[in-house]
Order: C-alpha cells, then sequence, then structure tokens
C-alpha cells in the first residue's frame, strides 16, 4: 500500500463521507483448527473466545507472559472449532512462532498469509456498494462474517474497520484481488493509501501496533480493558494484568490535542510537563483532517491523565502548548 | 509537474526567481506534488543567511521537510499569508506560495543553480 493516491486530505474524506478501499494484502492470515482449538486460543488471547458465536469476530490480543501486547488482532469464528487469526504483517513471524512454541495436539496452525490478498472497503456509501458488487447480497451486521464462494474461490467478509466508518474487509485469492479492486473502483470507491490509513484510526483512538501497543505495554495501559477478559480464566499474560487491574496501572495511553496551530505532532516528539520536565514521547501523531488540527497519543504518568492537563508537544526544540482530551477525537 | 522556464532550480527541489539582487524562493510544483496537503509552514526569520543552512520547514499531513537557503545573503521578508493559508503551497506554488525573499550577496550564485531543463531532467 503506498502512503497515498494523490492526497491524503482527500483519500480521508472520501472514507469519511463516502467510500474509500485498502489494499490490506500485507496482513496475515493464519487458520487454527482441531477439536479443542476453542479452548487452546482461549488460553492465548485476551478476549473471550467461549461467548464469539460462529460467523463473528471481534478484536482481541496475543500477549505474552509479562501481559506486554505481541499483537493485536481479530479473531474470526468461522465455525465451533475453526478460526482464522487476522495479524498485523509485521508481526506474522513471531505470531506463529509464539502459537506454534505454544501448540496442542491436535490442533492445526496453517499460516495462509502468503495465498490472502485483503482489501478494507469503508464508508458510510459502503453497505449499498457491497450490494452492488455481490449482485444483491446484504453485509453482515457489526462484526458478521459472510463466508462465501465467487468464480470458485472463496471470499471471506466481515463487517469490521479500522476507520470509525461502516464497512467491511474482504479477504480473497490473490489472484481475485484485482477482480474485486476493479469492481471497487469501477462504483466510485476512492483508493485510499497509508497516509490516510493512519489519520483515520488515529482520530479514532485505535493502536497502531509497534507505536502504541508493544511487548512492554499492557492492554490496560493502553486503556483497551474491554477486549481482555480479565474474568473468562488463565490466559497467557492474565495474571501480570489482573495484578495492575487490582493496583492500578502508572502511565495510561492518553489523547492529546494542540491548542494552537502549529505543525503537526508526528510519533517520537517529546511531552512536557508545564515545568518543562520530560514525560515521555508521542507514539502517534499527526493532523487530523477532520478537526483541522494537530493530534497525538502518548503514555502519560497516572498524575497526568485528567481531562484539561496542560501539557507541552517539544518540535524541533520549541514547545507547542497542547491538552489531555476525551478519546476519540472524532465523533459523527 | 510545471516546471516555468525563466526560474532556476535546487537539487533540494527549490525554485527561484531572481529580479535584480532579490531571489523569491519556494518548492517546485514537483515537491508540493510529492508532499501534498501542505498543512503548516514554519517561515525563516530575518537576517544573514549562509547557503545551504535550513531555513524553513514545510509541514505536510505525510512529513515535515527542510527548507534550505539556496543561495547566501539577507532573508528580508517572508510570506506571512501562508500562516493562515499553508495550502497555496500546493495549489500556487510559483507564485502566492512563495515562501521567502533573499536580498543576495552577489547575484552570479544564481550560475550554481539548475535551469528549468535539467531540473526536468532530474525529477523525470
Amino acid at each position: 500500500m503506498p502512503v497515498m493516491y494523490d492526497s491524503i486530505i482527500n483519500e480521508h474524506k472520501a472514507v469519511r463521507e463516502s467510500s474509500g478501499v485498502f489494499d490490506i494484502s500485507h496482513m496475515g492470515q493464519l487458520f487454527v483448527s482441531g477439536g479443542n482449538a476453542a479452548t487452546w486460543l482461549e488460553g492465548l488471547l485476551t478476549n473471550e473466545v467461549a461467548t464469539l458465536e460462529p460467523g463473528n469476530a471481534h478484536y482481541t490480543f496475543l500477549l505474552n507472559e509479562a501481559g506486554g501486547v505481541i499483537d493485536d488482532l481479530i479473531l474470526y469464528r468461522l465455525a465451533e472449532e475453526h478460526f482464522l487469526l487476522v495479524v498485523n504483517a509485521s508481526c506474522i513471524g513471531q505470531d506463529v512462532e509464539w502459537l506454534g512454541k505454544h501448540l496442542e495436539k491436535g490442533i492445526t496452525l496453517e499460516n495462509e498469509s502468503s495465498e490472502w490478498a485483503g482489501l478494507a472497503v469503508q464508508g458510510p456509501r459502503t453497505p449499498e456498494i457491497y450490494t452492488t458488487i455481490t449482485e444483491g447480497r446484504t453485509l453482515p451486521s457489526r462484526n458478521g462474517i459472510d463466508n462465501l464462494k465467487h468464480e470458485g474461490e472463496r471470499l471471506l467478509i466481515c463487517r469490521t474497520g479500522y476507520t470509525g466508518e461502516d464497512g467491511f474487509e474482504l479477504f480473497c485469492p490473490a489472484k481475485m484481488a484485482s477482480h474485486w479492486w476493479k469492481a471497487l473502483l469501477d462504483e466510485g470507491v476512492k483508493p485510499c493509501g497509508l497516509g490516510a490509513r493512519d489519520s483515520l484510526r488515529l482520530e479514532m483512538c485505535y493502536p497502531l501496533n509497534g507505536s502504541d501497543l508493544s511487548p512492554v505495554r499492557t492492554p490496560l495501559e493502553a486503556g483497551l480493558g474491554f477486549f481482555v477478559a480479565l474474568d473468562k480464566g488463565n490466559f497467557v499474560g492474565s495474571k501480570v494484568l489482573k495484578k495492575q487491574k487490582k493496583e492500578g496501572v502508572s502511565e495510561r495511553l492518553m489523547a492529546l490535542q494542540l491548542n494552537e496551530r502549529a505543525a503537526p505532532p508526528r510519533p517520537g516528539y517529546p511531552v512536557l510537563d508545564q515545568e518543562g520536565t520530560a514525560l515521555s514521547v508521542l507514539t502517534s501523531g499527526g493532523f487530523s483532517p477532520n478537526l483541522g488540527e494537530g493530534i497525538a497519543l502518548a503514555y502519560l504518568p497516572v498524575d497526568k491523565v485528567q481531562m484539561g492537563t496542560p501539557v507541552f508537544i517539544e518540535v524541533r526544540g520549541k514547545k507547542i502548548s497542547a491538552k489531555v482530551v476525551e478519546k476519540p477525537f472524532y465523533r459523527k | 509537474m510545471t516546471v516555468p522556464a525563466d526560474l532556476n532550480y535546487t537539487r533540494a527541489h527549490e525554485w527561484v526567481r531572481l529580479q535584480g539582487d532579490i531571489a523569491t524562493i519556494g518548492i517546485t510544483d514537483h515537491a508540493q506534488e510529492e508532499l501534498s496537503d501542505v498543512v503548516f509552514v514554519e517561515l525563516p526569520d530575518l537576517g544573514d543567511i549562509e547557503k545551504a543552512s535550513p531555513v524553513a520547514v514545510v509541514e505536510s499531513v505525510k512529513a515535515a521537510s527542510d527548507i534550505y537557503a539556496p543561495i547566501s545573503g539577507e532573508i528580508i521578508e517572508v510570506n506571512i499569508d501562508l500562516v493562515a493559508d499553508p495550502a497555496k503551497i500546493n495549489s500556487d506554488p510559483y507564485d502566492t506560495g512563495w515562501i521567502f525573499k533573499i536580498r543576495v550577496s552577489s547575484p552570479d550564485q544564481i550560475n550554481g543553480l539548475m535551469d528549468a531543463a535539467s531540473y526536468t531532467g532530474m525529477v523525470s
């Protein structure tokens, strides 16, 4: 996926106002099956597998023993004991290694990442476009999966996304990708790149693995406890998370908005307190096309997480005034 | 991509329009296309400047880009309109999207810059 096709702002707005498509073929597809696949995944993932109905998907985390994030992923329950993990491209290797290390008898793990292409189609016009390109089908409900065939080839649809807009993610064999890409463009869907994908997800405060999430940060510190079922029984990392839940975290991932028109905040820029003491660095940052202002995410000590807490973001030696704001930045 | 024939160019994708001993400087159409969506410009401070020193920063949604002085001299004016409307750099890079003006220490410095044909050759 290129950073942009013509303009990050135009691509961003197409998704917010109409429909855009991202080529997400780089993402990984790991299939898990076997007699006790659900129980096995329950011990490795944070969200509760038992309550995930076949034909549905949910967001979840793969953690290390310290409760740090190895990967964030979408778990598809295709059938009772048949699952698809859609994982971050940069994590495929380590995910496979980690799952392989924990593999149990009777579980089959297949990495089909190189065989599948993926398209994320996002925006308010997307449901009607889906109906047009599938000749009359209706999108499944939110997080629902359609497991289809098209011209004899597999086609997986799930009503999920990474933009805050309605839409779906489509996975098909690599050779079918251009067919679907063209069908979408024929319906006026705008091709969108990595830049718009980042600005859209950042406005929603969706985390980016490797930046906002890392092996030394837990989902609780990232403010994503909603996707962690601490009451479901033990899973890798749960011990640390339970302790953290009880004792409280020392730092939390917070949303920051600039108080002035200034250079867009970018990942790695220092965050300072009122006295000019360094607190941390931005894990994400950029210009928000919908707000017309700079927005960012950073881990802050819990005494600095009250809404409205004033901070500075340092841009090339200059202190830019900013404040802690509610997540997400963008609301419909 | 537009490359006006009457301007001079640098390898860092700046254009220079020399009128008498005043050089007006901006970024090329090719540069603005590559950057896209300019949302902020950090304008230079007025005063003496050496050729090749970083003087300004053009920030697009995509990236921050340093702008270098293509010529030595004194920065005498900056384009204040870019504060309110930085996207002029995208819509009108060679005219209202100019960034700063230098009173050049010696006009023959212009000979060290590329002409339109060389610049076109470099970027195509």
